[in-house]
Parts: structure tokens; C-alpha cells; sequence
């Protein structure tokens, strides 16, 4: 993946830099104290956006270690957050160590373990450690919720970066970090899009139990809005005819709202509104990569069906 | 000169990128740290990582003039962990137990304070159970008491205990907080100081 100055990902990325300075802008006038959360929130965007661009440029290597860093802070968020045993204390430690073996599979391109390892290995080994200590008190809610944590945070998010290593061989204007920047930049621009047409618009809610800020009009307005900026980025980042673009932004669109919701119902069921500041503005890691669960993995097949 | 080195690499290179990456504490109102000595450091006690958290959060520049207050007789079993908890972590030893009075056991404590380093004192004396105060021992009411002038600062820590808990040796990963309170300072009413104290920590009786 060598990537020269005028190269589609440098040029989209240009693009959100641009686009960030603009955003930074505009807040800095709307919201005029300093530590609003609307500013808080633009910070965090820098930082993100930074750290993107240099895993997306600098080379896979930089990049898988940046996709596990990330999987490693989901997880960590979200078995923080959730009740555990004292007695899985080991058995978190090997939930942990799965991460750099599933960005390994990754690194060498072993496809057939990378989609297997989670779903398979892993959900049948954790409970082997769980027995071999002996602790039956819990023990279905215990290995279940650690293996919804491991395939929503590490499995699903590790799609993400299969895409830098899919082989491009037949399309050689496309490149792996140029599929992952479509994918980021659509999912995070949904949520955004869906965020402000709901402030717009919204009035018909469509969840009001899990999260009473989704409406109908938001939803909307989001995926129309995400299908037409897939329109116009596919050509330069992606392999897509322009119906299948059209396709995969509604596809993100709709996964990313789910994915969204999902996280939201946990959040619901443990009574918290942040999960955790990581990110001041946005709360935790997982607020952040909450749409990514669902629309990494559903993009990646999508993507490898029909083009790979 | 040397110990002084060894303990800035070790924190350095060790203890902060540790806590930064596999642990992640989050330290609440970091404004309100000691800027200089002397000041006394309390918080909550659940894992051996509560001591180098505290010495940790502070700015580096206050490293050489950091002691956590440890027990002895852990610390100082064996010749290598006594060499590293005195140089490297740069404990202050306390021999308890055995009907001795306040003055034999934290005498060394009140004069590395008086000398205007920053002593970090966990006043439940051992770690307890995760998120649950124990009781405070007195101890730290006769320290308050020898030094009135010396600032406390209350810091309550939590989930290091499920990082670390007492009786085991692997640290797993959990993000952990630490909540710095606001300074108190002995008032002469050992009562009122205590509740005072017991509730910054959070725990809510005594």
C-alpha cells in the first residue's frame, strides 16, 4: 500500500481536514464557552481524526496496531462497565489476548481463521477456563455477556481492517485504507447526518424506550443523505458501479442507526448515559464506535461478496 | 542520585505507560493536587497500584519528594524487595502491630512531612475489599493532629481493586477513576474530621 501525494485517500482526507477546520469554525462562534460540550466534541474529533490519518497513510503495520488499539479500549470500556466475576479474572485475561492473535490473522491475510476464531474458538475455549476454575455461580451470564463483549468489540470491529489487506490485484485504483476511509467517513457522517436532520426535523420518535433522540425524520434524512455522499465518493475510493454505491450507503446507513441503538439498549439496561470519557464530548469509546459494530462487518461482506 | 534516576525511568518507562495503556485512570479535578510540600495524600486502599497512582498523577517534577507511607513488614521481606520499595518506589516503612504507640509507628512519617515532602497515607492502614471503605484506623487523626498547618488532600480511588486485587499477581485491564477532593484540614474535632474524611473517600459510615 504505498500511497503517493495526490493518491484518492490523501485527497479525501485533505477533504476532512478541511472539513474539520470549517466545523471548528462555525462551533467556535455557535458555542462561545470554552468548555461546552459542543467544543469538547470538536477536540475529540481533531484527535480522532489525526490518529486515522496517520494509521490510513503511514503504513498496514501502523494501521492493524491502530484497529487493535481500539478494540482494546472497546473492550476494556465495556468490561468496565458490565458486571464480572471475581473468579474470571484469568478468563478476562485471555478474552484480552485475543485481540493482537485476531489482528495477526489479519496481518498474514488467513481469511478462514480471522472469521472463524472469535465465533468459533474463542466462544468455545473462554467457557473451558471458566469450568476448569469452577465457579457455576453466573456462569451462562458470565460467558455470555464476555462474548457478546468479544464479538462486537474485537470480532466486528477487526473487519475494519481486513479491508486494508483484501487483495486489489484486479482493481488497482482502489486501495485498502481507501476502503476503510469510505467506511469511517460514512458511518461517522451518518451519524452526524441523522443527529441534525433530527434536530430539524424530528418529531416522530422511533425508539422512544432505547434512545428517545431517533426519530423517523433524522433516520431519513440520514440515509438519503448518506446514499448520495456514497454516490460521490465510491468512484474515487471504492470498486463500486453507482448502483452498488446507492446500495452501500443505505446498507451503512441502516447497520450504523442498529448499531447505534444496540449499544444504546446496553447502556439502557446498566442505567448510564456515557460510557465512559474517554473522548470528552462524545463520553466513552464505545459511544464512538457504537454505529462501526454493525457497519464493519455488513460493509465487509458486502464489499467482498460481490467485488473481492 | 542514582535511586532518584532509577525511580524517574521506572516511573517513566514503567509505571506511567502502564497505567496509561492497561489500566487508564482517569483523574477527576487534577487542579486540585498538591502543587508542592508538605501535603499529605490519602485515599482509599485496594491493590498494590493505589501507591504508584498517587505518586503517579503528580507532576513529575514532584517525583523525588513523593513517599508512600508501607507496611514494613511486607515491604521489607527480602533484601531485593526491601532495596526496590525504599530506592525505587521510595516508600517510608511503618512497623505496626504490637501495642505500639502513634509516635514509634508514624514518627517517620510526620518527620518526612515536617520536612515538606508529600507523604501518601492510606489511613484503612491494609487494602480492603473493592469499593468498600473499611474502617479508618487513627492513625491518621494523630498525624493531622502533630501537623495541623500540613494540608490533606482526600483522593478516592476506584476499580484498581479489580485491576489488581489483594492476593493475586496479574493485573487485567478495566479503566479505573480517581476522584481528588477538596483539601481538608484538622479542625480539632476528631469526630467531624473523621466523617469528613470517611466521606471524601466514599465510604459512608465510619
Amino acid at each position: 500500500m504505498t500511497l503517493t501525494l495526490a493518491s484518492p485517500v490523501t485527497v479525501i482526507l485533505g477533504g476532512v481536514w478541511g472539513l474539520l477546520i470549517l466545523a471548528t469554525a462555525v462551533i467556535w462562534r455557535l458555542a462561545p464557552a470554552p468548555d461546552s460540550e459542543l467544543r469538547q466534541r470538536i477536540r475529540s474529533w481533531w484527535l480522532i481524526v489525526a490518529l486515522c490519518s496517520l494509521a490510513l497513510t503511514f503504513n498496514r503495520t501502523a494501521a492493524l496496531l491502530f484497529f487493535g488499539l481500539v478494540s482494546f479500549l472497546a473492550l476494556k470500556e465495556y468490561l468496565t462497565l458490565i458486571p464480572t466475576r471475581h473468579a474470571d479474572r484469568r478468563v478476562l485475561f485471555w478474552a484480552y489476548l485475543s485481540i493482537p492473535v485476531q489482528y495477526y490473522w489479519i496481518g498474514v491475510e488467513w481469511y478462514g481463521m480471522f472469521i472463524i476464531f472469535i465465533p468459533v474458538y474463542m466462544f468455545l475455549l473462554l467457557p473451558v477456563a471458566m469450568v476448569l476454575i469452577g465457579e457455576t455461580q453466573g456462569h451462562l451470564r458470565a460467558a455470555g455477556t464476555l462474548h457478546w463483549g468479544l464479538m462486537t468489540m474485537v470480532f466486528s470491529l477487526s473487519h475494519l481492517a481486513f479491508l486494508l489487506v483484501l487483495p486489489q490485484t484486479q482493481y488497482p485504483q482502489v486501495s485498502g485504507p481507501g476502503l476503510v476511509l469510505f467506511l469511517l467517513l460514512l458511518t461517522e457522517l451518518n451519524d452526524v447526518a441523522q443527529f441534525c436532520w433530527g434536530k430539524l426535523l424530528g418529531k416522530h420518535k422511533i425508539s422512544p424506550k432505547v434512545s428517545p433522540n431517533k426519530t423517523v425524520e433524522g433516520f431519513v434524512g440520514g440515509l438519503l443523505t448518506t446514499v448520495l455522499l456514497s454516490a460521490l465518493l465510491a468512484p474515487w475510493l471504492t470498486p463500486f458501479s453507482v448502483r452498488d454505491a446507492l446500495l452501500a450507503g443505505a446498507l451503512i446507513a441502516v447497520a450504523g442507526f442498529f448499531g447505534d441503538l444496540s449499544l444504546s439498549a446496553l447502556k439502557r439496561d446498566l442505567s448510564i448515559k456515557d460510557s465512559g470519557n474517554l473522548l470528552p464530548g462524545h463520553g466513552g469509546i464505545l459511544d464512538r464506535v457504537d454505529s462501526l459494530t454493525y457497519t464493519a462487518p455488513l460493509f465487509f461482506h458486502f464489499t467482498r461478496y460481490f467485488y473481492f | 542520585m542514582w535511586p532518584l534516576v532509577l525511580r524517574l525511568l521506572f516511573f517513566l518507562l514503567i509505571v506511567k505507560p502502564f497505567l496509561l495503556l492497561a489500566v487508564g485512570v482517569n483523574v477527576r479535578n487534577r487542579s486540585r493536587l498538591p502543587r508542592g510540600g508538605p501535603a499529605l495524600i490519602v485515599a482509599n486502599h485496594n491493590s498494590h497500584l493505589d501507591a504508584l497512582v498517587l505518586v503517579a498523577m503528580l507532576p513529575l517534577r514532584l517525583l523525588s519528594r513523593a513517599r508512600p507511607a508501607a507496611s514494613a513488614a511486607y515491604f521489607l521481606r527480602g533484601r531485593w524487595r526491601a532495596w526496590f520499595a525504599r530506592n525505587v518506589i521510595g516508600i517510608i516503612p511503618v512497623e505496626t502491630g504490637g501495642g505500639r504507640s502513634h509516635a514509634e509507628v508514624l514518627g517517620e512519617v510526620r518527620d518526612v512531612l515536617a520536612a515538606g515532602n508529600i507523604v501518601i497515607f492510606f489511613p484503612e492502614g491494609t487494602r480492603g475489599e473493592p469499593e468498600c471503605l473499611g474502617k479508618l484506623k487513627t492513625g491518621i487523626v494523630w498525624l493531622a493532629q502533630e501537623l495541623p498547618t500540613v494540608p490533606i488532600y482526600p483522593v478516592r480511588l476506584c476499580g484498581l481493586g479489580r485491576v489488581l486485587p489483594k492476593g493475586d499477581w496479574l493485573p487485567v485491564p478495566f479503566f479505573c477513576d480517581a476522584w481528588v477532593g477538596e483539601p481538608l484540614h484538622w479542625d480539632g474535632d476528631r469526630q467531624r474530621f473523621m466523617t469528613a474524611l470517611a466521606a471524601s473517600l466514599g465510604g459512608s459510615t465510619l
